[in-house]
């Protein structure tokens, strides 16, 4: 069995626990869906100023739910000691890590195609022109979220309160993706960029570049240093 | 502890109390007054100073980590950890003097400038490395996590820096023409600060380092004693 082989029995696996367990899925879910209603609240979405600040709201939203979910991910691992289990597969242990970094990112995508939509009912915006970039900068903004998150989900796992730690933790390392993410978007939902100005179109490669350089470096980091966080 | 590490810290201390009177008396008697910002502009060379220790200790930081991970000696572990302690003082020291001076310099508490930016948010990573530690029991695991912590937020630390310029450059300008280097007049009482914080650093660095040296090692006693 190669790497990829054993990454892939390793993401089957999450889906089966997934699947049968369904904790993770659900709770993000309603939460994104709950956080989103609540801004609505909030913030008066007939307000001309939401307009302005709707990246901020959407990615907030997202990264909230996903630290939800990321809070479970490795924390289920240790009912009955299933984490010793899977460290004593014949696998890397990196492979662990891209299994579940894998696993974190379908379940944020299933959160995200239920709620960007709902966003865009509810704050009465219209998706943007370049759909197809918007989804690029978005897949990569999540990642680099979960890159980061899952790792740290591990680190946090091991401690007492593991669900306290993790978002402090996990928010200070995640401000550069935050802050790409929400500027990029924000240049998205001003129109279609071969009408906006070259300067804006600039900054957004200029920031989708810098998103893609943070995943580069939030995947190799990680992968050194995950097995100092799986020692026994 | 043998005598002669006494003597050094001994000297240290000294060498501190001296070198920041002197620092003292550089910056308010020997600096000449800047034009336009005045008495202000003094509390610039502790502010510097204090970054600049902040940063130092967060490098101490991260090599300590990277040579506890490679050594699985606990020395290493507390050589990193007081180090951090003593960069997040610091660090809260540059993000109180920053906003005093910039209060009647740029008009405002706070601006979203890259450096201030960049500043708190290692502040952030930093008290939560602390957090890694406190919410740990095991020695060990403790000093690994904290290790693993306190590489990848040094890793960090400059991509906040760019992401926060280029997100910067897009907002309207607070800051316009300030600092274009510095007067030779006062150079001297700016890297005597300099120099000075580092001594203090220095000493603080190693009378933590004395005292966690001393905790584990009445530990040990403790453990043996009553195995």
């Amino acid at each position: 069995m190669n790497f990829l082989d054993k990454v892939r029995v390793l993401i089957w696996k999450e889906i089966t626990s997934e699947l049968r367990a369904k904790e993770m899925l659900s709770s993000m879910l309603v939460f994104s869906l709950l956080v989103v209603a609540f801004f609505g609240f909030a913030l008066d979405a007939d307000n001309n100023l939401v307009a302005r600040v709707f990246p901020g709201i959407l990615w907030v939203t997202l990264t909230f739910a996903g630290i939800l979910g990321l809070n479970r991910s490795f924390v289920s691992e240790r009912q009955n000691d299933c984490i010793h289990g899977l460290m004593l597969c014949p696998v890397d242990r990196s492979a662990i890590y891209f299994a579940k970094t894998v696993m974190n990112l379908l379940l944020m995508g299933i959160v995200e195609i239920v709620t960007i939509p709902l966003f865009f009912v509810l704050f009465n915006y219209s998706p943007p022109v370049n759909i197809g970039l918007f989804i690029f900068a978005t897949f990569l903004g999540t990642y680099g979220f979960m890159a980061v998150g899952t790792f740290l989900s591990a680190l946090a796992a091991n401690t007492k309160s593991s669900e306290v730690l993790l978002p402090i933790l996990m928010i200070p390392l995640i401000v550069p993706a935050l802050i790409c993410t929400v500027q990029v978007t924000k240049v998205l939902f001003m129109g279609d960029i071969s009408t906006l100005s070259p300067g804006s179109v600039d900054s957004m490669w200029l920031f989708l570049r810098l998103l893609g350089g943070y995943g580069v470096i939030f995947t190799v980091v990680p992968v050194m240093l995950f097995d100092f966080l799986l020692e026994v | 502890m043998n005598q002669k590490n006494k003597g050094l810290d001994r000297v240290l201390a000294w060498l501190a109390f001296a070198s920041i009177a002197v620092a003292l008396y550089l910056v308010f008697v020997n600096a000449p007054l800047e034009k336009t910002m005045r008495e202000v502009q003094k509390i610039f060379y502790f502010h510097v100073a204090s970054a600049w220790i902040g940063m130092f200790s967060f490098l101490v930081v991260f090599i300590c980590s990277i040579i506890y991970l490679n050594t699985r000696d606990s020395k290493w572990d507390i050589f990193a950890y007081t180090s951090a302690e003593i960069g997040v003082i610091f660090t809260t020291i540059v993000l109180v003097t920053g906003p005093i001076w910039a209060r009647p310099i740029w008009n405002t508490w706070w601006t979203w400038d890259p450096r201030l930016t960049t500043t708190l948010i290692m502040w952030f990573l930093y008290l939560a490395y602390g957090r890694i530690r406190s919410s740990l029991g095991e020695e060990e695991k403790r000093a690994r996590f904290a290790a693993v912590f306190g590489i990848i937020s040094f890793v960090d630390v400059p991509i906040v820096f760019f992401a926060a310029r280029w997100w910067n450059s897009m907002h309207p300008v607070v800051i316009s023409g300030t600092q274009v280097g510095l007067a030779p007049e006062m150079k001297p009482a700016f890297f005597f600060s300099l120099a000075a914080f580092t001594v203090l650093y220095l000493y603080m660095w190693r009378t933590s380092i004395k005292t966690e040296l001393l905790r584990a090692e009445i530990k040990t006693i403790k453990d043996n004693v009553l195995g």
